[in-house]
């Protein structure tokens, strides 16, 4: 009130972190401890190094997601279209393999990130200039993204060309210094997601389209513009991803990436940001996926429960994370 | 404004019991005291204004009177009995309820169920409608609201949905009706309805509380005034012993220089902003206008005139086309805000915290979302920049805050609309649009801001105010254009300029008279 408030500038108060933005680092930690105490291998350099890079898909597509999400939007096709650029970069390797060699991968991946960013805007566009929900949209896309990917495998398998898998192979299972590339290109991935959303002009117009479009239209943002780059770099997320996924299982499947959609937003939100826009936590995405991950492992290395559950826990954990926050939010 | 004066003596009110008594009021937050040592009574049949400038306090004991909040000090009571109240339900049971500023009501659901929410009649299972409908036809009649009650009440324009509000505090018996603020969205004729429903109340003997900035209403409704100044209570007067004058003086405890800076007289040099047929929203509001460096152009009218959405169509925040738009000798083909910032035209919307602010962000993401470029390089933002922005802007602007920290939703409106006039101000713009300058702030803010525009076009610039507050209109402008149905129908100068005149131009199709140009 007025007497407290006095016409000087008080000065900054330095950096302060709440405890809500550290709550996904601290479950996280909760998590880890309690893995070590039930199993012993949780803590092997192993178990750690295949469970961040199984990880990394979910982190880098939730990096994506993030953008989309603080816009005020979401992406439900994100598993779809993985799917659906992991098979058109398979096709395209294979087609260039033969006069390519080799050089079939980066250029299939080059394709790969061209069609998955194509698939955002697609999305953006849909719904900025068409007017429609993105839930909408994205419901539809969804739909036709897994249907073209059943359609490309026939049903079944689409794999890569045997001369490019050895070639390929590293990109997953191979490390840089002990780190595996899956973990580095997701590091690369989040540090990139970070700047622009926290030091560019872009991310800044992100957040004010996702806190008040009003506001953000009357101040000449272009919030149509805002929203559709939102997706195009969600696109372009799935699309790294992609690069990634192959060489593990070296085939798309009409199953690839189902649900994948529900893992992604689960991490997004557990780590902070809100589905209604204008708060984004790209680190908190980072370590909800990691929470995923972690709970699936320990669920498959202890005896008690049957990983069969994993969904159901993981299921769980979005709804205690959302209870947690509003208990520490309207104190 | 023209309002009747039925006020009785004031020994006809000290003769009646106190419906309300609060004995020495405290409210304090943590270490910080916002009201200390309120004493007041509220008698049956009266108006009992409330005056104060934002942030004295009187927010603060409305809602310690009505229960929504608890206080750390003091004692009320009821005709003689103590009282507690735990939460507002209580307060409402026993007779005292607070119709807030804000509307808050389900813009999906029909008026009639909006007044029964929570407690719909049913027939058996089903919700009897007819019976709501019928009753919420009497209770609005008994506000003077003309409104179905099949209407949507998202449908409704906002002085509408205000009465409904008022309708639904009124359902029930009451003894006590505070009402905060309740014309700060009305229009001129609104108002007046609302001041019946007022002096109604009165004459049934309820007990009215009445919160307003607009000391005219003041002087014309109420019977006795409490001044609050900085959360402590200065005194209560009988009405009749103040002026407008004297209470404004009360309010910020020292004599009001001008309120008004003096005119500038005529501009003369060429129009800086020329708008020739442009028409908005299809057709609904068409304009031409323009404005000279060194002046101020008032654009007035009743709510729904069209000012607002003629600005905003300029802006290329609707749609709209033109014949021709020139800003500061540049055509513009295709305006958006973007470019008309980068001509030197900026626009300060109305609506402060649905389109001007970003409630939930701090300071710098709102001062510079309109001029990103001015703290970037490249495509990156510059934050050392702008924190440097944000502290000179909030010393050349004298936003008050007490950390660099805090969020736009929890400045005060007269601190909200500071740091939007710093934000349109950060291109340096020579064209600036106001919208309503001052609605819903202080006097203290007010004539800061007035000075604000005054420095402004002494400088050479210009300035286009839009204002539903004649005084402000009148007082401000050298030139006033006045808008009825979508169109300019007068062009107001020099000694013209009155209310009188304002008021005949927008309100009546009237003949031509001495003195008023038509267009």
């Amino acid at each position: 009130m007025s007497q407290a408030e006095v016409a000087t500038i008080p000065e900054s108060e330095g950096f302060k972190i709440s405890w809500s933005d550290l709550a996904p680092f601290i479950a996280l930690a909760i998590i880890v401890l309690l893995g070590a105490m039930i199993n012993s291998n949780f803590m092997s350099a192993n178990n750690i190094l295949n469970v961040v890079t199984r990880s990394a898909f979910i982190a880098i597509i939730a990096v994506g997601a993030t953008f989309v999400i603080a816009t005020g939007g979401l992406d439900l096709s994100i598993g779809s279209m993985m799917a659906f650029v992991v098979g058109i970069m398979i096709m395209a390797m294979n087609a260039m393999a033969p006069s390519l060699g080799p050089w079939a991968i980066p250029a299939g991946a080059l394709v790969a990130l061209v069609v998955g960013s194509l698939c955002g805007l697609l999305n953006g566009l849909i719904i900025t200039v068409g007017r429609i929900e993105p839930f909408i949209v994205t419901l539809g896309t969804m739909g036709i993204f897994r249907a073209l990917i059943t359609y490309m495998t026939d049903g079944g398998s689409l794999s890569i060309d045997r001369s490019l898998r050895s070639a390929y192979r590293p990109v997953y299972f191979g490390d840089f210094l002990g780190v595996p590339y899956p973990v580095l290109i997701t590091l690369v991935v989040v540090v990139l997601g970070a700047f622009i959303l926290y030091r560019m002009k872009y991310g800044r117009r992100i957040m004010a389209v996702g806190s008040n479009s009003d506001v953000a239209r009357f101040s000449g943002v272009h919030v149509g513009r805002v929203r559709t780059m939102a997706f195009v770099i969600q696109g372009f997320c799935v699309a790294v991803a992609a690069i990634c996924y192959v060489p593990r299982l070296g085939a798309a499947t009409p199953t690839t990436g189902q649900l994948w959609e529900l893992q992604v937003i689960t991490a997004v939100v557990i780590g902070g940001t809100l589905l209604r826009g204008g708060k984004a936590h790209i680190w908190g995405s980072v370590a909800g996926a990691l929470i995923l991950e972690v709970i699936a492992n320990v669920m498959v290395l202890s005896d008690m429960v049957s990983e069969y559950l994993v969904a159901a826990v993981q299921g769980a954990i979005i709804i205690i994370a959302m209870l947690a926050h509003r208990f520490t939010s309207s104190r | 404004m023209n309002l009747p004066l039925s006020k009785r003596t004031a020994a006809d009110v000290a003769n009646e019991p106190p419906v309300l008594h609060a004995d020495s009021l405290s409210k304090a937050y943590g270490p910080i005291t916002v009201l200390s040592d309120v004493t007041l009574d509220i008698r049956a049949g009266e108006v009992h204004a409330v005056i104060g400038e934002n942030g004295a306090g009187k927010s603060t004991l409305m809602k310690l009177l009505s229960g929504h909040a608890a206080p750390t000090g003091g004692t009320m009571s009821m005709s003689g009995e103590p009282v507690t109240f735990a939460d507002a339900v209580q307060a409402e049971d026993a007779g005292i309820v607070l119709v807030h500023q804000e509307i808050l009501l389900a813009p999906d659901l029909t008026v009639a169920q909006n007044l029964f929410l929570g407690r719909e009649l049913s027939r058996g299972l089903s919700v009897d409608d007819r019976t709501m409908n019928r009753r919420t036809a009497e209770i609005l009649a008994r506000v003077g609201s003309t409104a179905r009650p099949t209407t949507r009440v998202g449908d409704m324009p906002l002085p509408q949905r205000q009465l409904v509000q008022i309708a639904r505090a009124l359902q029930d018996e009451r003894k006590v009706v505070i009402l905060d603020e309740p014309t700060a969205m009305l229009a001129n004729e609104e108002v007046d309805a609302l001041l019946g429903i007022v002096r109604k109340l009165r004459e049934q003997g309820i007990a009215v509380l009445y919160i307003s900035h607009r000391l005219e209403e003041v002087e014309a409704l109420a019977d006795r005034v409490t001044v609050l100044r900085d959360g402590k209570m200065i005194g209560t007067w009988p009405a009749h012993e103040l002026d407008q004058r004297q209470m404004a003086e009360l309010m910020v405890g020292r004599e009001l220089s001008m309120l008004y800076p003096p005119k500038r007289g005529t501009a003369s040099a060429e129009p800086v902003l020329k708008v020739e047929d442009l028409s908005v929203d299809h057709g609904k509001v068409v304009g031409s206008f323009s404005v000279r460096p060194g002046e101020v152009l008032g654009i007035a009218g009743m709510i729904g005139a069209g000012r607002t959405e003629l600005i905003e169509g300029l802006m290329g925040l609707r749609p709209a086309q033109a014949k021709e738009i020139t800003v500061n000798g540049k055509s513009i083909l295709k305006s958006d805000v973007q470019t008309m910032m980068e001509a030197g035209l900026v626009y300060l919307t109305e609506d402060r915290k649905g389109k001007g602010l970003l409630l939930n962000e701090g300071l710098g993401p709102n001062l510079t979302l309109q001029a990103l470029d001015m703290v970037s390089r490249g495509l990156r933002l510059n934050r050392k920049k702008e924190a440097r922005t944000v502290k000179s802007a909030v010393k050349e602007y004298d936003i008050r805050i007490r950390t660099l920290s805090i969020k736009a939703g929890q400045l005060s409106g007269g601190n909200q609309q500071k740091l939007l006039l710093a934000k349109v101000m950060l291109s340096d713009p020579s064209i600036v649009i106001i919208d309503e300058p001052t609605r819903g702030i202080d006097i203290g803010n007010k004539s800061h801001i007035y000075r604000f525009i005054d420095d402004l076009v002494r400088a050479g610039k210009a300035c286009v105010v839009i204002s539903s507050e004649l005084p402000e209109l009148v007082g401000l402008s050298d030139r006033v254009l006045v808008m009825r149905g979508g169109r300019f129908v007068a062009e107001l100068t020099g000694e013209n300029i009155t209310e009188q005149n304002v008021v005949y131009n927008a309100a009546s199709s009237g003949e031509d008279t001495e003195g008023r140009k038509r267009l």
